[in-house]
């Protein structure tokens, strides 16, 4: 496998002076903002990134171009706010991006806010990231001190108020209108759109929220144009990606590479495989909200379409990897645990699906389960998807519909194995409630075959599991 | 004859009147009033922390998480009379803090001790020995095990919080904890009694394994056009 990375916004990175004003300087940085002002037509800046076709990168692809065209024209005060909130398991990307090279960020922000009529924006950043959030302080800083912040900036008239938010640890804050509400000093919950940010965000103004790494992107574009962006990358998702590589792999990291390469060049070629002597059993291609994939879905090309195309998602572009030591159940549950505590709870469906989810799939794992709860669980996702205020119970919903579909037998297993020898199959989770006692073989095979399996053939592995148990 | 009037008596003959539910639409105003300053006795740096912060927002009210921080940051967890005195300079209700501050992990709404070590247990940690690294932690601290995997338990000299946690954001460091605010990782079993013993000396922790001291996984060589050629660095 040979594959290279097309570094654009991870460029310079390992530079550490990169992280201030003049070693940013030293490479061009804030070049594009001196000659935008004055020179470029707001409109000019808002066509360019439409006709790029730059998609946004914290999930959602929407294009960004458009996004900003949404806004209204006129005098009102609008808003920018840039999500910085990564909290989605799997995604550590937009935290390289703004340790590393926090004013790429940061004259992306400017451009954008001067191309939109913009005059305060600020950074949602998570409160978990407080050393990131203190190189963004430091940097914004010294923006300011250069005369790129603040009032008229370079004499042309613009003013911009940048803020930096430190949010407190909830993973819905990243949903837009969660973030909205967080940043107007509120509990996180997600508002029901329409209205959207677009017309009426923070403040009940028209704002413009997106992901760093989009933000990152537009300093690029402005400075290289929209047709030198769509020379990386497919034609429905051009442009490189930072995409976050974790899990069972040798090398995990944050690898940026042009839209459309192969999934497989990403996870054996870049993060260098799964670990000697494993082998990639499934994995999550877009963050753990997307449906997994299985190894027969490698050769695909890493695009927002090809992942739709495949039922699953490009999202953040966060690739979680694992391997044949993972059990799926339990990697199942894990994440239905993680959609559960992040609940806000505003809405039935998610507070009550995660919740069930959660209860079902224990149950699984403990062997008091029958094949007939995953089809249980199974419509209780679908009950899920589609009727929650924001996407967060979905999220949960599409990654453990797709792993029951997937992995059905061994989910099946799972609670054959667990059934019989009444102990967990995997560390971590409670044993069964009634002892850990095991059950004399013989009699109980032919109970579990009947009450549990529903006189399905017991797996072969179980029964092996049952007899390898010393006899009471 | 008179025009019949219902009387408190009526409307629950012989009981104790539930205001909250037989005074109809007459507002009982907030149940707890926005404290004054002056009963208060916020510090003067916190009060200009908050001052700050509300400078910072065109709603004083954003500045609700930047004035618990501030309050955390001073009592070490968000103590019933900080949330009081952060109040009292926003000019909000202690409840209306304690709300946003009750919707937040980060935000302790008990003691929290010294350090804090907040081990990540999420999807890429756990396929990584996450829950055994949090058992290691809450072993050499002698934090409970159960209490930690549910918000957070204090060390047996109750210096230190352990807690498993969500996602931090940093699972090419799998598996990892955040001490005091700053990323280590990839750490063993072993670690944690390190960690642990170098709190407690004040010393700096695990200075080879910060997220700070990592490079680029695809090596920070690049050619002039930015294409990345080589593939050197951590490799596990």
């Amino acid at each position: 496998v040979s594959i290279v990375e097309t570094r654009v916004l991870l460029r310079h990175a390992g530079d550490p002076n990169l992280k201030t004003i003049d070693g940013y300087r030293s490479y061009g940085g804030y070049g594009t903002l001196e000659n935008v002002y004055g020179e470029v037509e707001p409109d000019t800046i808002v066509n360019e990134l439409e006709e790029s076709g730059l998609r946004g990168r914290g999930g959602a692809g929407f294009s960004m171009g458009k996004k900003v065209s949404f806004l209204p024209h006129g005098n009102q005060t609008k808003y920018l706010c840039c999500n910085a909130d990564e909290s989605e398991p799997g995604a550590f990307k937009d935290r390289e991006l703004m340790q590393r090279n926090p004013h790429q960020l940061i004259e992306g922000i400017i451009i954008a806010s001067y191309a939109a009529g913009i005059e305060h924006a600020f950074i949602f950043i998570r409160g978990e990231y407080d050393r990131q959030a203190d190189i963004l302080d430091a940097a914004v800083a010294e923006a300011y001190e250069a005369g790129y912040l603040g009032k008229n900036i370079l004499g042309f008239g613009h003013d911009l108020e940048l803020t930096v938010h430190r949010g407190a640890g909830a993973y819905i804050c990243g949903e837009e209108t969660a973030l909205l509400d967080a940043l107007e000093g509120k509990r996180g919950n997600p508002r029901l759109k329409p209205p959207f940010p677009a017309v009426q965000g923070l403040y009940g103004g028209p704002t413009l929220i997106n992901n760093v790494e989009t933000l990152s992107n537009v300093s690029h574009i402005v400075a290289n144009g929209a047709e030198w962006f769509k020379s990386f990358g497919t034609e429905q998702s051009p442009g490189t990606k930072v995409v976050s590589i974790s899990g069972r792999v040798k090398r995990p990291g944050n690898y940026e590479v042009e839209l459309g390469v192969k999934l497989r060049d990403l996870i054996y070629g870049l993060a260098g495989g799964p670990l000697d002597g494993h082998e990639v059993k499934a994995f999550y291609p877009g963050g753990s909200s997307s449906p997994v994939l299985t190894p027969a879905e490698l050769d695909l090309p890493y695009s927002f379409e090809a992942m739709a195309e495949a039922n699953s998602m490009l999202g953040s572009g966060s690739i979680i990897v694992a391997d044949d030591s993972i059990s799926i159940p339990h990697m199942a549950l894990r994440t239905a645990r993680f959609y559960r505590h992040e609940s806000c709870g505003k809405c039935t469906p998610c507070r009550e699906g995660t919740n069930w989810t959660v209860k079902m799939l224990e149950r699984v794992v403990r062997g008091e389960a029958t094949p007939m709860d995953l089809d249980i669980i199974a419509s209780v996702q679908q009950n899920i998807i589609g009727n929650c205020l924001c996407v967060l119970g979905d999220s949960m919903a599409m990654p453990v519909s797709a792993m029951v579909n997937k992995f059905r037998d061994e989910f099946e297993e799972v609670i054959a194995t667990a059934a019989l020898t009444g102990l967990p199959t995997s560390d971590g989770y409670e044993s069964r409630e009634d002892g850990a006692d095991p059950v004399p073989a013989g009699v109980e095979l032919e109970v579990i075959r009947r009450e549990r399996l529903m006189g399905r053939p017991i797996p072969q592995s179980a029964q092996q599991a049952a007899e390898e148990l010393p006899s009471v | 004859m008179d025009e019949f009037t219902p009387t408190e008596d009526f409307m629950s003959p012989g009981l104790p009147v539930d205001e909250a539910n037989t005074t109809g639409r007459r507002s009982l105003g907030d149940p707890e009033e926005v404290p004054e300053l002056s009963e208060v006795d916020c510090p003067d740096g916190l009060r200009e922390a908050i001052e700050a912060s509300m400078a910072r927002y065109p709603d004083h009210k954003s500045a609700s998480i930047p004035a618990l921080w501030a309050v955390q940051r001073l009592y070490g967890w968000c103590t019933p009379e900080g949330i009081r005195q952060a109040a009292a300079v926003m000019k909000v209700t202690p409840a209306y803090l304690e709300s946003v501050a009750s919707f937040y992990d980060l935000f302790r709404l008990e003691p929290a001790g010294e350090s804090q070590v907040l081990v990540c247990t999420n999807i890429s940690c756990w396929m990584r020995g996450g829950d055994e690294l949090l058992d290691a932690f809450c072993e050499a601290a002698g934090a409970d095990r159960g209490e930690a995997g549910h918000g957070g338990a204090l060390s047996d000299d109750g210096k230190v919080l352990v807690s498993g946690f969500e996602c931090l954001g940093a699972c090419d460091l799998a598996p990892m904890a955040s001490v005091n605010e700053r990323y280590f990782g990839p750490l063993e079993a072993a670690d944690a009694k390190t960690v642990i013993e170098q709190l407690r000396a004040g010393e700096e922790v695990l200075p080879d394994k910060a997220l700070a001291a990592r490079p680029l996984p695809g090596g920070d060589d690049e050619s002039d056009d930015g294409r990345v050629t080589s593939l050197k660095g951590p490799n596990r």
